[in-house]
């Protein structure tokens, strides 16, 4: 039975880079990932992370032009924190061999970014996460001997001592079925996001939201939940991304008269506003009949130079390749909004401490909350090492004065039990899981997207209530204990529309119009009313109860939000 | 909409019984990926079909398997190209296997940690830092990252692995992927072990001159990452930069051919072993290693006697070309030499200029399909060309 200082449960960015920094603080560590920690859904992050690290640039510029971005739900305690490491952090992924791309001058070169007032996003080509994910990977293998991984294990529960501390996790070795108990001092999640939700997404299978649930299941509060960032720039037929970094570079967006609409909705920063923003002027010239037959928009990226766009946007030239048949150096490729991230997720403060004691959260699984109602484009990446490395450090410190707990076989037992209930269950003709699990997706794409109205909403909640009754009837084909991924396919489900009702009672609640949430009921923001962040908590099997937390302030006032 | 045949290599450790194919059948649009195929075979008819996957859009690196027999990626390939190509060419069927050169864990699973990742570790994957570190960023040329970043794009789904032709004869070649990461830190200026990084690899029997150039890991690659021309690059700074001796002689051998073309317009094939061996002069014939060499080919060379593929006058005088052709021979040789050294293009570092109206023509060959999704299945005429092209440029 494993036992360890810290258990960080997902190998993403987040995760990989808490492992290092508790290893470093001398904590004994093991990392657990139900993917290879480089398949990881960070490897797909193209555009690029922030940072003010020019001279000409400051930190403050970065935290406001983040605070801004949040429409002013953001914390700002944390966001100063965030954008004063982060120089910091470039330079030591930098030392540690990040092939980040260079100026002229061969010093650390920057691309423009949406919403930013200064190009202060650093990057390796297109491929700025599958680089740093990559290179943390190579220093794990470096520091094999402080770091255990185990690649290939699906965590299926966060275990709790009588008084309510979080002491390891149940996780199944998904090679052969074997189920273990991992005991620790502290544990950090770091398990990503929950894309999967919405159908289609930019987001990959595994973002299914298991740490969100997790943490939901042992009374963790969620917080920000109704906050989903609909990319404006996706495919229509998959909902693959076509990085923010190609408007970055200079590509625009054309309606199809072949008006460049931007410059009626954001006149100053056109198609580099902030992403909320842009995705909900390209949704109204489709829904006023502006789009073009297919329901999308135009991106025009042969406006960039060539030899540029080679260079730098290699990943989308394949994309539109391969997955549109569209040569992007030639001719416009035709997008969308796309669901693509969650801000919120697990409260946290800025160590990364859960409400509960020895749980900590990072990444996107976390809310700290940096991104308040909207991400900046590449502030997620700063987000999961920055408040990464700081759980890793904090949980580190925090294992010193605790002994190792240990858990109880019987739990052990009891998660087995489950496990084999869903093997076991026989086929009495009801709905397939992928069935489920697709009526989920559509749905929540249908009413809980970048417009929402109190009507549609009910209709949403509705239907996951419907499918939360029905999914633990839907019977698996594989009884089998090597890679069953039909099983673990039954679990995430779960997760699933956990995650999915707490971000439909929140976007219920919060009636007003703020950063992704825009109610066409009540489309105005209304900071004497709701200038605070909406808490979910599990409340057994009923519907979820909503609490407020309020929002930290520290020097930018709200103001009226334009770009 | 179209109908096709998804035959699947199925293989369950648990049941005792041996691997075999099952056929499952499916609709789905042409242009859709094999993966999102079995996907659905997965969601609609049978849940135990194993496959990794995760991004769906050839970023993540797990769906490596063998479409008709080839490997590459499973979300990389459309389902109509494979049914075009392949053996069955029906424009229906199409095969699915685990891929190659690794341990079947599970129908379309293998075991990439018992040879991938092993292989990996077994280059010291990490960037070991020049001395000293700067308090801010290294300087380093923009060139050489984005020159790097071709090895950094791969995404280690071990497609290039499971094609190896020396790997499946010599299993413990450090192979094409672990190569390929290699030349990521000796082509990075900040790395303080060049020497030793070539040096180890050049003198292991099992490295990099154990790749007998097939291009199939060219060919499998999904990246273009076109792991045999970093090994020939890193064979190229093992032997020219740091004069590094390697088992074979290779280096010495390629420096041989390239010196006796120059000075005689044609290959004088009896001088070529002496100067491997011994030196790249007249004088190499004189080194005790390349009269040991001699010694060890003298039955080779005595069979091409007798079969009258090597005359004595051969072996003695060399071919004679006329004084123009030598000359422009020449000509050429000088001219390579003049460039820059080994101002080799790459995957981002693409030779496009943006003159208006730049045609096709123009377009270097990896850039235009040296990763195209066509990748997986089926032959495609271009690509050896393309690859070969790309390494002599
Ligand atoms: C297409 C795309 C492009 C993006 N581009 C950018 C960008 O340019 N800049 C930017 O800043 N952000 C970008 N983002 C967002 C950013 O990539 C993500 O928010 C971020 O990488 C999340 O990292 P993470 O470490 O929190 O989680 P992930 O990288 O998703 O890792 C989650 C980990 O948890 C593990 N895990 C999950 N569940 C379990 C379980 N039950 N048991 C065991 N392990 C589990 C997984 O295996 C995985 O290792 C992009 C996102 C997408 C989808
Ligand atoms: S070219 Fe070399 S490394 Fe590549 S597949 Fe062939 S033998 Fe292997
Ligand atoms: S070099 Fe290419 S084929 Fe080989 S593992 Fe990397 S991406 Fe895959
Ligand atoms: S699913 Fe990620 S590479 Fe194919």
């Amino acid at each position: 039975m494993p036992a360890h200082d810290v258990l960080i449960i997902g190998a993403g960015l987040a995760g990989q880079r808490a492992a290092l920094a508790a290893a470093d603080a001398g904590a004994s560590v093991a990392i657990l990932s139900k993917v290879h920690p480089v398949r990881s859904h960070s490897v797909a992050a193209a555009g690029g992370i922030n940072a003010a690290l020019n001279p000409g640039d400051s930190w403050e510029s970065h935290a406001y032009d983040t605070v801004k971005g949040s429409d002013y739900l953001g914390d700002q305690d944390a966001i100063e924190i965030m954008c004063r490491e982060a120089p910091d952090e470039i330079l030591h992924l930098e030392h540690i061999g990040v092939t980040f791309h260079r100026s002229d001058t061969g010093h650390l070169g920057t691309r423009a970014f949406g919403g930013a007032s200064a190009a202060r996003t650093y990057y390796v080509a297109d491929i700025t996460g599958q680089a740093i994910l990559h290179v943390l990977y190579e220093q794990l293998m470096k520091h094999h001997e402080t770091v255990d991984r185990y690649e290939e294990w699906f965590t299926t529960t966060l275990l709790q001592d009588d008084d309510g501390h979080c002491i390891g996790a149940v996780a199944r070795n998904i090679r052969d079925g074997r189920l273990e108990v991992f005991d620790a001092k502290s544990v950090i999640l770091a398990s990503g996001g929950a894309g999967q939700v919405f159908k289609p997404t930019t987001n990959a299978l595994i973002c299914t939201g298991d740490g969100i649930a997790q943490a939901y299941r042992i009374g963790a509060p969620l917080m920000d939940m109704e906050m989903i960032q609909y990319h404006p720039t996706t495919l229509a037929e998959n909902g693959f991304l076509i990085t923010e970094g190609a408007r970055g570079e200079g590509a625009h967006l054309y309606n199809a008269l072949g008006e460049r609409f931007m410059e009626k909705y954001a006149p100053n920063k056109l198609e580099l506003a902030s992403r909320d923003v842009v995705s909900r002027a390209e949704q109204t010239e489709i829904n006023e009949g502006r789009g073009f037959p297919d329901g999308t928009i135009a991106l025009d990226i042969t406006r960039v130079p060539r030899k540029r766009t080679l260079e730098a946007l290699r990943e989308i030239v394949n994309i539109g390749r391969d997955f549109a048949g569209v040569d992007i150096t030639r001719e416009p490729i035709h997008i969308r909004p796309g669901m693509h991230y969650i801000m919120g997720g697990v409260r946290t403060d800025v160590d990364g401490q859960t409400p509960i004691p020895g749980l900590y959260a990072a990444g996107e699984v976390a809310c700290v909350s940096v991104h308040g109602g909207n991400r900046l484009g590449a502030n997620s990446l700063l987000d999961t090492l920055i408040f990464g490395r700081r759980s890793g450090e904090h949980a580190a410190h925090r294992a010193r004065g605790v002994a190792m707990p240990k858990t109880s076989s019987r739990r052990l037992a009891d998660v087995a039990a489950e496990i084999d209930e869903i093997i076991r269950r026989e086929n009495t003709g009801g709905r397939r899981i992928s069935e489920i699990k697709d009526e989920l997706g559509e749905t929540m794409n249908r009413y809980v997207a970048v417009y929402r109205d109190a009507e549609g909403l009910a209709r949403a909640h509705e239907i996951v209530r419907r499918l939360k009754a029905e999914a633990p009837t839907a019977a698996i084909d594989d009884k089998g204990t090597v890679f069953n991924q039909d099983v673990l396919g039954a679990i995430e489900l779960g997760y699933m529309l956990d995650v999915a009702e707490a971000i439909v009672v929140a976007a219920q609640e919060r009636k007003e119009s703020r950063g992704a949430q825009f109610r066409t009921d009540f489309p105005e923001r209304n900071d004497a009313e709701w200038l605070h962040h909406i808490t979910i908590s599990r409340n057994g099997d009923g519907v979820p109860e909503k609490g407020t937390a309020p929002v930290r302030f520290t020097q930018w006032e709200p103001q009226e939000r334009t770009y | 909409m179209a109908e096709y045949t998804l035959k699947l290599r199925r293989y369950n450790p648990e049941s005792g019984e041996a691997p075999f194919w099952e056929e499952f059948q499916i609709e789905l649009e042409p242009h859709r990926s094999v993966l999102e195929g079995i996907l659905k075979v997965k969601a609609e008819i049978d849940g135990s079909v194993g496959i990794r996957c995760s991004c769906r859009a050839a970023i993540c690196g797990s769906c490596g398997v063998r479409i008709n027999g080839r490997a590459g990626l499973a979300c990389h390939t459309h389902l109509g190209h494979a049914a075009d190509s392949g053996v069955h060419a029906d424009g229906r069927t199409i095969t699915v296997e685990p891929m190659g050169n690794m341990p079947i864990l599970k129908d379309l699973i293998v075991d990439m940690d018992a040879v991938h990742w092993k292989k990996i570790q077994r280059v010291t994957p990490w960037l070991i830092n020049k001395e000293p570190v700067p308090e801010r960023e290294y300087i380093v040329p923009h060139e050489n990252m984005v020159d790097v970043t071709q090895t950094m794009a791969c995404i280690q789904c071990g497609a290039c692995v499971s094609d190896c032709l020396s790997m499946e004869v010599d299993p413990l070649f450090v192979g094409p992927a672990a190569s390929a990461r290699a030349y990521r830190f000796v082509g990075d200026p900040r790395d303080a072990e060049q020497y030793e990084r070539v040096k180890d690899l050049a003198e292991d029997r099992h490295g990099i001159y154990d790749c007998t150039h097939c291009f199939n890991c060219i060919e499998a690659c999904p990246k273009g990452v076109a792991p045999m021309s970093q090994i020939m690059r890193l064979r190229r700074v093992a032997g020219a930069d740091h004069g590094i001796v390697d088992r074979n002689n290779g280096h010495r051998h390629e420096q041989a051919f390239v010196t006796l073309v120059k000075e005689g317009g044609l290959l004088h094939e009896a001088e070529l072993l002496p100067r491997s061996y011994g030196g790249d002069s007249w004088f190499g014939k004189f080194h005790p290693a390349a009269g040991q060499e001699l010694l060890s080919s003298l039955p080779v060379i005595t069979t091409a006697l007798l079969r009258g593929k090597v005359t004595p006058k051969g072996v003695l005088a060399p071919h004679k070309l006329p004084k123009d052709a030598l000359a422009a021979v020449q000509a050429i040789t000088e001219k390579v030499e003049r460039r820059r050294p080994r101002n080799e293009l790459n995957l981002y570092i693409t030779g496009y200029d943006d003159s208006p109206g730049a045609g096709d023509g123009d377009v270097h060959p990896l850039a235009a399909d040296g990763d195209a999704m066509t990748s997986a299945p089926g032959p495609n005429p271009h690509r050896p060309t393309s690859a070969s092209e790309s390494e002599s440029a």
